[in-house]
């Protein structure tokens, strides 16, 4: 009989309805439903969320800090991305 | 990049207060340090529950009972919130428990002292969380992004545990002479064991300089441990206690008290598990854990039936 703590799930939880899921930690659980519970009672002790979504740890994609230089390279030289970029004549209002 | 050049990553994040993130490198001696540090902040966490937990069916009022169970549930979730944060240093779940239950692992001295009456779940929470608070407060900043966060979570807990303590306390202070007789025993017996909480003093500290140019750390043991007696003094002062320590007095010079020690000698004795309780402590969770291990087994296999399998 193994006896372990079951899969690492993460948690992410939304405030209040409209906003982002936030994440905001971890729970071990070994199905679904157990990590729902769980992260509930870890992570909404104090109403800190209407919904909540778990992921299996593994399922997870991240970015590699390694190459955090050359991943995100392509936004750096792009300012024309960006509002303050243009020139707009007072007098016309806000825009 | 060569290891040089990680190192250069590192220490550059670190001078810029930036925090390290579990899959960024990282020096081994600040992993292993972290690793120590956080799986035993979890441990005490854990065993924290136990002096407390002692007086669940006890308490008072069903008040006092509600409060305290909410109290002990938290410090549960700070356990597994540190937990996580030390996993995600590549250290599994089960090798910590392993290490608590066969009592290889530390976790704080504190709780190797006995609840003997209700005061001492009062003092607990206005003595032994506050100290924990000033700790704790500080390691939010602490240069480790994993637990840097679990601290800001428990920060906003942990004033819940203090505030109900104190108030306990207070009920017993103005109450009648026996209970005010009771609130000053339990002052006196957990005011040094409280002060020992931030650790050996500095001149003796040998992972201090580490933690501290690190930054897991911000502040020495001996800071800490001033603050907290400048802090306490005028919460002892209005309950009409005395803080059981003839050498206490105010240095006008350096704005602070002037306070006696802690006997170092108990302190190690105790962490080495000669405290009274410590066979107790350690007893209790592996009853505790064995106990649960069908409720753990059944989980399981209800995972790996579920249609899914994505728990399988
Ligand atoms: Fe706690
Ligand atoms: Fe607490």
């Amino acid at each position: 009989m193994s006896d372990n703590q079951g899969q690492l799930w993460e948690v992410f939880v939304q405030k209040k309805s409209g906003q982002p899921f936030v994440h905001c930690g971890n729970v071990h659980a070994f199905d679904k439903e157990m990590a729902l519970q769980n992260a509930r009672d870890v992570y909404t002790r104090r109403n800190e969320g209407m919904a909540l979504w778990v992921v299996l740890s593994t399922a997870i994609v991240a970015s590699s800090p390694e190459d955090i230089g050359s991943f995100f390279e392509p936004a750096n030289d792009k300012i024309f991305r960006h509002p303050t970029f243009y020139q707009i004549p007072d007098g016309v209002g806000h825009m | 990049m060569d290891t040089a050049k990680f190192e250069e990553v590192f220490e550059a994040k670190l001078a810029k207060n930036d925090f390290i993130e579990p899959k960024d490198w990282m020096p081994e001696n600040y992993r292993k340090h972290l690793i120590r540090q956080v799986s035993q902040h979890a441990h005490s966490e854990i065993v924290g529950m136990l002096p407390e937990g002692n007086w669940i069916t006890r308490a008072p009022s069903l008040r006092a009972k509600l409060v305290l169970l909410a109290k002990v549930q938290d410090e549960g979730g700070h356990g597994l919130y540190l937990y996580t944060a030390a996993e995600s240093l590549g250290i599994s779940r089960d090798e910590m428990l392993n290490a608590l239950l066969t009592g290889k692992a530390k976790y704080s001295s504190i709780f190797n002292y006995p609840t003997l009456t209700w005061a001492d779940i009062g003092a607990i929470g206005w003595l032994v969380d506050g100290a924990a608070i000033m700790n704790q407060v500080m390691l939010q900043r602490s240069s480790y992004g994993p637990y840097s966060r679990a601290m800001v979570r428990i920060c906003k807990e942990e004033s819940f545990h203090q505030r109900q303590g104190y108030e306990s306390i207070t009920h017993l202070a103005f109450g009648t002479p026996e209970q005010k007789a009771m609130a000053q025993d339990a002052l006196n017996r957990w005011w040094f064991p409280t002060l020992m909480m931030f650790g050996p003093p500095d001149r003796e500290s040998p992972n201090s300089e580490n933690a501290l140019k690190w930054r897991i750390k911000r502040e020495t043991n001996d800071q800490l441990r001033q603050r907290f007696v400048n802090q306490t003094v005028k919460q002892v002062e209005y309950l009409g206690l005395t803080v059981p320590d003839k050498h206490l007095k105010w240095n006008e010079a350096k704005q602070g008290y002037d306070f006696s020690e802690p006997d170092w000698d108990e302190f190690k004795n105790v962490i080495k598990g000669n405290g009274i309780c410590n066979k107790e402590r350690l007893a209790s969770r592996n009853k505790a854990h064995s106990e649960g291990a069908w409720v753990r087994a059944a989980a399981e296999a209800y995972g790996k039936k579920q249609p899914e399998k994505e728990a399988a």
